[in-house]
């Protein structure tokens, strides 16, 4: 995983609610067995019309927003299904960071894991920063994850919460399978107790 | 001791150990794998050179892609092959329990687990699969997760996880003839929205609740996700102890009967405090779908269409304005009697052979309507052979429906069964998402006996009328 530490970038404005993750990656994408390569398929029903051709008029078709690795949305994002396609897609296509009033849990535990940062903001600060983001290439935002502020263009810093230890992970660049796995004994002993105290606990074996 | 609610008990008695910054080292007792979300989990323990910690305490199954047409021809398309095999490959490396696409007890994730005593009350269990929440039927704590922690569960058995907060739904009084636990998890969904339960885990309870049988409380618990909760649970109680008794990887004997004195310790202490409590009266509830392209977009059968305009707030209205004109519907229309072209009974919400029951008492006697393609896709293999004994297939298929092998199918359209655009669908699954059953695919989620009524009237009916008619 990449680490993220700041990042000064094009930001998408999207002011939808509840954009599920169906929508940034549909079903029918998900045969492969591979991380890579969803990027192209990102939003793919409403970035391409049936012939297969770019929608002109969907915010990734248009400059400078093809290069975004910024995201804001309204409420709810990242709803329905647990698919880390989603970020996956995301990050394929570029995005690093995502701005919504509130995220669905799975996703935004999703983000965490793949390096993307998940940013919660109160409603009318997405709707201003969707305003700057509307003004194009030269209103980049600057998201700043060690001093915890994403900073307009106009230089005003806005503050966000996020959980210490996700930060101190994605700070790192860490993988927390390894992190987890330096307390295998506490797990090996936490067996040898439930063996005691729930001795009906069946193991599965064909 | 404080009192503590059904989610705090299983909680605390899967924690491994609390991090400084009071994330939990969790405990997974049961992980169930799929095709479709495991593949780069795999791939992730294979590049770090990591082991599976608990095959025994794992079981893989294909239920996403698979055909659910006939199992003896070869799949056709490569990909869904690929994703097949993959999991053949690894779970063999692995050293992981399987059952196969061709077993008679293949099926779906979420419909064989309890079915087969994989899932049990008291346990956490999880699976690459937001609709994992359906095992909290049984009074566990399942959710579902993303696959880099499908990852984290197959190398430690553990996820890092922080509490939930604490929501009851509570359902007091008697439901009306004609109203399933899909109406009543519909009314839920359209009361707090589908953002309503973030962050919470639900406990469903009250009257109406202990009331359902265990397909009906799986049914509900399935939901949870739609109504943005990471799980939905209900206290183990007689129902669920019947139900658990002689399943297949269920304890026997002397082992059942301990782990039942252990489950009747699993409610929710009676002064239990939650973070949030919302109340719904059974006798208020009526068969319900959903008219637009969000689950919260919820109406009574007898209801119109809403109107954007009336919405308060212009993101709202906006999201309104699209769902409606995505659907092809009017506002102020009513409800009942649009033509349908597609009806779906299947899923792992409504699947089980309780649903496939109710849904046959509305059809026996009568054909689907002409021009409408209806098709059944039991939830697992042990749904359709009980079905089949019960002579169910023949209801189906002398209507007119099309009867076919387990699997996840037109739920999302990852196999052939997909809806084409502009394809009007009474569907028993969970999504009615944008494209969730095929691109420009129009959903409406309802009930297997409304999905019945919709079918052999070919609009989208009162299922009340129907079996009115019949007693
Ligand atoms: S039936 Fe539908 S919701 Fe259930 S596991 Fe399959 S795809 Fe997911």
């Amino acid at each position: 995983m990449d680490k993220f530490t700041e990042l000064t970038a094009v930001a998408a404005p999207m002011p939808e609610e509840n954009v599920d993750t169906d929508q940034i990656i549909p079903a029918r994408f998900l045969k492969t067995i591979k991380r890579t390569g969803l990027g192209e398929h990102l939003f793919a029903n409403l970035r391409y019309g049936a012939d297969g051709r770019e929608k002109p008029d969907f915010v990734l078709n248009r400059e400078p927003y093809r290069h975004a690795e910024i995201l804001i949305t309204l409420d709810n994002l990242g709803c329905g299904s647990s698919r880390e396609h989603a970020p996956w897609a995301l990050l394929d296509f570029g995005i690093r960071c995502v701005i919504a009033p509130s995220f669905a849990d799975i996703f935004h535990n999703n983000c965490f894991k793949n390096g993307i940062l998940p940013i919660q903001l109160p409603r009318e600060t997405c709707e201003m920063l969707m305003d700057d983001a509307r003004l194009g290439a030269n209103a980049q935002l600057r998201v700043d994850l060690v001093q915890q502020v994403v900073v307009r263009p106009d230089g005003q810093e806005i503050a966000f919460e996020v959980d210490p230890f996700r930060r101190e992970l994605l700070l790192e660049g860490l993988d927390d399978i390894g992190q987890t796995l330096q307390h295998g004994d506490a797990i090996t002993t936490f067996e040898h107790g439930r063996d005691e105290t729930k001795p009906w606990m069946p193991a599965l074996a064909f | 001791m404080t009192a503590r609610t059904l989610f705090d008990k299983i909680w605390h008695d899967h924690v491994v150990e609390r991090l400084q910054d009071g994330t939990c080292i969790l405990y997974i007792d049961r992980h169930l794998v799929h095709e479709v979300t495991s593949p780069q989990a795999f791939e992730g323990l294979r590049l770090a050179g990591r082991r599976l910690r608990r095959p025994d305490a794992t079981i893989a199954v294909v239920d996403h892609n698979v055909p659910t047409s006939d199992r003896s021809l070869p799949i056709e398309e490569p990909e869904s092959r690929t994703q097949i095999e993959t999991l053949e490959h690894n779970v063999a490396e692995f050293g992981v329990p399987y059952i196969p696409l061709r077993s008679a007890s293949q099926g779906i994730v979420h419909v064989i687990g309890p079915e087969q005593g994989i899932s049990l009350p008291g346990m956490t269990i999880v699976c690459g699969d937001s609709h994992t929440s359906t095992h909290g039927a049984l009074g566990a704590l399942a959710f579902g997760i993303g696959t880099s922690e499908v990852e984290h569960v197959m190398a430690t058995q553990t996820l890092l996880q922080k509490p939930a907060k604490n929501m009851r739904v509570t359902v007091e009084g008697e439901l009306a003839p004609g109203v399933t636990a899909k109406d009543v998890m519909l009314a839920i969904i359209g009361k707090i929205g589908t953002a309503g339960g973030t962050g919470h885990v639900i406990e469903f309870a009250g009257s109406a609740i202990r009331g359902l049988d265990m397909a009906g409380r799986m049914t509900i618990c399935n939901m949870s996700i739609e109504a943005g909760a990471r799980a939905g649970m209900v206290a183990p109680d007689q129902t669920t102890f019947d139900y658990v008794r002689g399943r297949r990887f269920a304890p026997q004997g002397a082992a059942f009967d301990e782990a039942c004195a252990y489950w009747s310790t699993l409610a929710s202490d009676p002064n239990a405090v939650f973070d949030t409590e919302v109340e719904l009266r059974a006798e208020d509830i009526a068969p319900n779908l959903t008219w637009g392209t969000s689950p919260e977009d919820v109406i009574p059968i007898t209801g119109t269409i809403p109107d954007p305009a009336t919405a308060s707030e212009p993101g709202h209205r906006a999201r309104l304005e699209r769902a409606l004109a995505y659907m092809g519907l009017e506002p102020g229309a009513e409800i009942a009697g649009t033509p349908i072209d597609v009806v779906f009974i299947g899923s792992c919400t409504n699947s089980r052979i309780e649903d496939l029951r109710s849904a046959a008492q509305v059809i026996d006697g009568r054909h689907v309507a002409p021009g409408v393609r209806a098709l059944v896709v039991p939830g697992s293999g042990l749904v359709k052979a009980q079905a089949e004994e019960e002579g169910l297939d023949r209801v189906f298929r002398e209507a007119g429906f099309e009867w076919r092998e387990a699997g996840c199918s037109m739920c999302l359209g990852m196999n052939p069964d997909k809806l084409t655009p502009g394809q009007r669908c009474a569907s028993t699954s969970n999504r009615n998402f944008e494209g969730r059953q095929g691109p420009g695919g129009r959903t409406h989620l309802l009930s297997p006996a409304m999905a019945a009524a919709a079918a052999v009237t070919g609009v989208l009916t009162d299922v009340r009328a129907l079996t009115r008619e019949i007693a």
